[in-house]
């Protein structure tokens, strides 16, 4: 009789579902960065000599830092998932706040790297880019959108990892098992069963949608992953 | 209680535009989309209205130019590209596979809702600042970077339609993964579903191509990055092959839903079981894939090097074959089949003879030697009207007129539809036949004037778009009538027997009393009624 | 309709621990290897790292190593696509 509640009430969340809507949008951001990556691709074999030569422009350094920085973030988000899994909800926040400040310190980084670029008079349609050969050119008008509209994602997954923290943070409703009530209160027992299960389906969703936004998130690493030796590293 | 009776959270107008129950976005789409075609065949007809005689009378040739950009942004991004999968894929996918809703209806509802932002950010693009672009729906470099019409804010809008159709994508294949009812296994799916699937991998892996296209020309335009400019080492030819990339892949969105539907109607109007299920369900698998390989057919004379265009010319070729795989399988179902031309069946034989034009004219498009005759000519307007609205544009007509019983409850006068499609008929071929011949003489395309010899082919295409434009408004009134005045009908008025029509016309809200078990596959018939 | 999808041990936090290790080892060889003048070959050389420490990444942080072979035929067909627009492209652009 308890069970016939239970099952009446909320919907199991089809988790696998969830995912297969998630990798598709994934899959998305793939093609849209792919695109880019063509381009690059197709102007890199034309102009090998001069994108070895602006490349020599970006800061390895910052490049490779900001690399480690969105590793361990992959790192620390996957943890996050990790503790939520064993209801630790504590740890789990602890470690997307963690993820939440790597990214900011990333696009820290990006904005002194393009401070620094822009000062010396390198950006899309500059003056001074006018002077210099069109396969410097190219590599500059690639390296601005590409990191652009990756540092925009980036962004994007920081608010979305926010929203994530909120609904980490937040409990859920507290429960009561129907032997703890008197035997007046247990009249509304159905309701107070109900609640229970539904306590521990809220616990899935929430864990549901902490691994799509991971995947988001570990997306965005993937791109810098390629970003990094393509345009830091061009020997 | 129906679906159009249901009172959910909100009352009135709100209950329809924050709806997430699929029927009614399906509906909602319904409105938008062929409020969009309408407008779109007007812009038609007054371009055809310039063309009667040669030199600049009537509007400009500034207007010209960007009339018939708009005409081929509305067509394509707002009717045809959303056209089927929008309104029949969203009100029958979760009926045809026995579930209550799509997997993400809240998602379903935000794709209507950018379907409605980009529809105005175009209107917004045509009526403000420096008018409506004026470079072809294709939006080729340099001109759409130094034209100082309205292309950035164009642009923006067909950015944002994309992210309703990766939307409906995302859904549908969730959907269909996820949700079948008990004893439906693939190869018990209908054929509508099927193709909805097919299409809905093209949506999720070609739009996205289409939308860095459509960041890069606003980029370019806004922070000038030289990317496709020759001075700086740009190749406007990469410009062609990503917009192509998308826009290939594109016309196999358009197509496989009709085809699709055809699969549907052809059985329940020949009382059998279709030939070749499996056959048909791969085609629309093959199409979709092959669909990727032969873009850069659209670009024979670029400059392409010689080796691409060998190439992308035999991979063109490869395309027709699953074509034609279905199109052999709807008339071998024909084939001592018990036969009655109700109106869908009517539009699908239509579609099958318009498609076929389509398809086979298009070999002279897809051979490289003679493409270069007929590039930019009418010959290839013609061709891809026969394909896009012979095709598209027909398998929609059936669609509407097989599924409107379900969707509204209501029959149509189906002597007014007749008379519709006549007019129809011989308008469609009266304008765009003859533009293939006259494309095939010479008469290039998107010009707004034209040397005397053309003349009479342009007097007889402009007389075709009157009877096509009358036969068109005539057919969609026929729907309006039957809103207000149109018999009752009930849950199976075509004797079909796929799952749609187990559930009353029109469907309730939860669309199943209980969810079906299916044991057998969708167009299971005996004794010549749906098992 | 299943709830959480087949793993019922969470995986162990110590690999996730050992896979960033990788990470980090795999970004100091591509940082190395870029020093070495291998002139045509390192692009390759730089991809291939890359790919190495994509696919760590998809297969463990993102659990595809754990996930129904659906989830792998997807991608599979993502990366195939966006595999076959570089080929066809450069079949024109090698040859002009």
């Amino acid at each position: 009789m308890s069970n016939a509640a239970v099952t009446t009430h909320e919907q199991q969340p089809d988790a696998t579902g969830s995912k297969i809507g998630m990798w598709l949008f994934l899959f998305t951001e793939l093609l849209l960065f792919g695109g880019m990556f063509l381009l690059y691709a197709v102007y890199r074999a034309k102009n090998a000599g001069d994108f070895h030569y602006a490349s020599l422009n970006l800061d390895l350094v910052t490049g490779a830092i900001n690399t480690v920085i969105l590793l361990t973030s992959s790192l620390t988000m996957v943890l996050s998932i990790g503790m939520l899994e064993r209801r630790d909800r504590k740890r789990s926040l602890y470690f997307l706040f963690a993820t939440i400040v790597l990214g900011l310190v990333f696009l820290v980084n990006k904005y002194f790297e393009w401070s620094h670029k822009i000062h010396h008079g390198i950006y899309p349609g500059s003056i001074e880019l006018t002077g210099r050969t069109s396969g410097e050119n190219l590599f500059y008008a690639l390296y601005f959108l590409m990191t652009g509209l990756h540092g925009l994602h980036v962004i994007a997954g920081l608010i979305v990892l926010g929203f994530m923290a909120k609904m980490v943070a937040t409990p859920a409703r507290q429960s009561v098992p129907v032997s703890a009530l008197t035997p007046d209160a247990r009249v509304g027992a159905t309701t107070v069963l109900v609640e229970y299960a539904e306590h521990d389906t809220l616990d899935q969703r929430k864990l549901i949608r902490l691994e799509n936004a991971g995947l988001y998130w570990h997306l965005v690493d993937v791109i810098w992953i390629f970003l990094f030796p393509l345009y830091y590293l061009i020997s | 209680m129906n679906y159009l009776e249901h009172q959910g959270r909100y009352k009135g107008i709100a209950g329809w535009i924050f709806s997430t129950d699929h029927k009614r976005i399906g509906i909602l789409y319904l409105i938008s989309i062929m409020t969009f075609f309408s407008v779109g065949v007007l812009i038609g007809v007054v371009m055809r209205l310039k063309m009667l005689w040669p030199g600049e009378h009537l509007y400009s040739a500034q207007a010209y130019n960007a009339f018939f950009t708009v005409h081929g942004v509305i067509q394509i991004f707002l009717f045809i590209i959303p056209g089927i999968p929008a309104v029949f894929g969203n009100f029958l996918l979760p009926l045809q596979i026995g579930a209550k809703d799509v997997a993400f209806p809240r998602l379903n509802l935000l794709s209507w809702w950018f379907y409605v932002a980009g529809a105005l950010l175009a209107l917004t693009a045509l009526f403000s600042g420096n008018g409506p672009p004026d470079t072809g729906w294709s939006f080729y470099v340099p001109y759409s970077l130094r034209t100082n019409t309205n292309v950035t804010l164009a642009v923006f809008a067909a950015f944002i339609l994309g992210f309703s159709s990766i939307l409906t994508g995302l859904n549908f294949i969730t959907t269909i993964h996820r949700m079948r009812c008990p004893g439906m296994g693939w190869f018990r799916m209908p054929l509508f579903t099927w193709s909805l699937y097919a299409t809905a991998w093209i949506q999720i892996l070609a739009t996205p191509i289409l939308g860095i296209t459509l960041l890069l020309i606003m980029a370019e335009r806004i922070l000038n990055l030289g990317l496709f400019d020759p001075a700086r080492g740009g190749d406007p030819l990469l410009y062609q092959h990503l917009f192509w990339i998308y826009s290939h892949p594109a016309v196999y969105i358009m197509i496989l839903p009709a085809m699709g539907v055809i699969s549907e109607v052809i059985p329940t109007f020949t009382r059998k079981n279709i030939y070749g299920y499996k056959a048909i369900a791969f085609s629309s698998l093959a199409i979709a894939f092959v669909g990727y390989l032969v873009w850069a057919h659209h670009m024979f004379t670029s400059g392409m090097s010689d080796f691409a265009r060998a190439l992308f010319s035999l991979l063109t070729f490869l395309v027709a074959i699953p074509s034609a795989v279905k199109t052999f399988n709807w008339i071998a179902t024909m084939y001592k089949g018990s036969i009655k031309i109700e109106p869908p069946m009517l539009f699908a034989m239509t579609f099958i003879f318009l498609f076929a034009i389509g398809g086979l004219t298009g070999l002279l498009n897809g051979a490289l030697a003679t493409d270069i005759n007929v590039h930019e000519t009418y010959y290839v307007v013609g061709h891809f009207h026969y394909t896009m609205f012979g095709g598209t544009g027909v398998g929609l007509f059936a669609a509407l007129l097989y599924w409107f019983p379900k969707m509204t409850g209501r029959m149509y006068n189906k002597r007014l539809i007749v008379t519709s499609w006549v007019l129809f008929f011989v308008g469609f071929n009266l304008l765009y036949f003859t533009m293939m011949v006259m494309g095939w003489l010479g008469m290039p395309r998107r010009y707004y004037s034209y040397l005397p010899q053309y003349h009479i082919y342009h007097v007889v295409a402009t007389v075709g778009s009157w009877l096509l434009a009358g036969g068109i408004f005539l057919f969609l009134g026929t729907f309006l009538l039957a809103l207000k005045k149109g018999a009752k009908a009930d849950a199976n008025p075509w004797g079909a027997a796929t799952l749609e029509w187990k559930t009353p016309s029109p469907p309730p809200h939860e669309n199943f009393d209980e969810i079906p078990t299916v044991t057998h596959g969708p167009y299971h018939y005996e004794g010549g009624h749906p098992a | 309709m299943n709830a959480i999808p087949a793993k019922h041990q969470p995986i162990p936090l110590s690999s996730y621990v050992l896979i960033w290790l990788g990470l980090l080892m795999l970004t100091a060889l591509t940082v190395t290897t870029a020093s070495l003048h291998l002139g045509g070959w390192s692009v390759f050389a730089a991809i291939a790292i890359a790919t190495v420490k994509g696919t760590l990444v998809l297969l463990y942080f993102m659990h595809l190593k754990y996930e129904d072979r659906v989830f792998k035929v997807m991608l599979f067909l993502a990366l195939l696509t966006l595999t076959v627009i570089m080929v066809l492209t450069f079949c024109d652009v090698l040859f002009r």
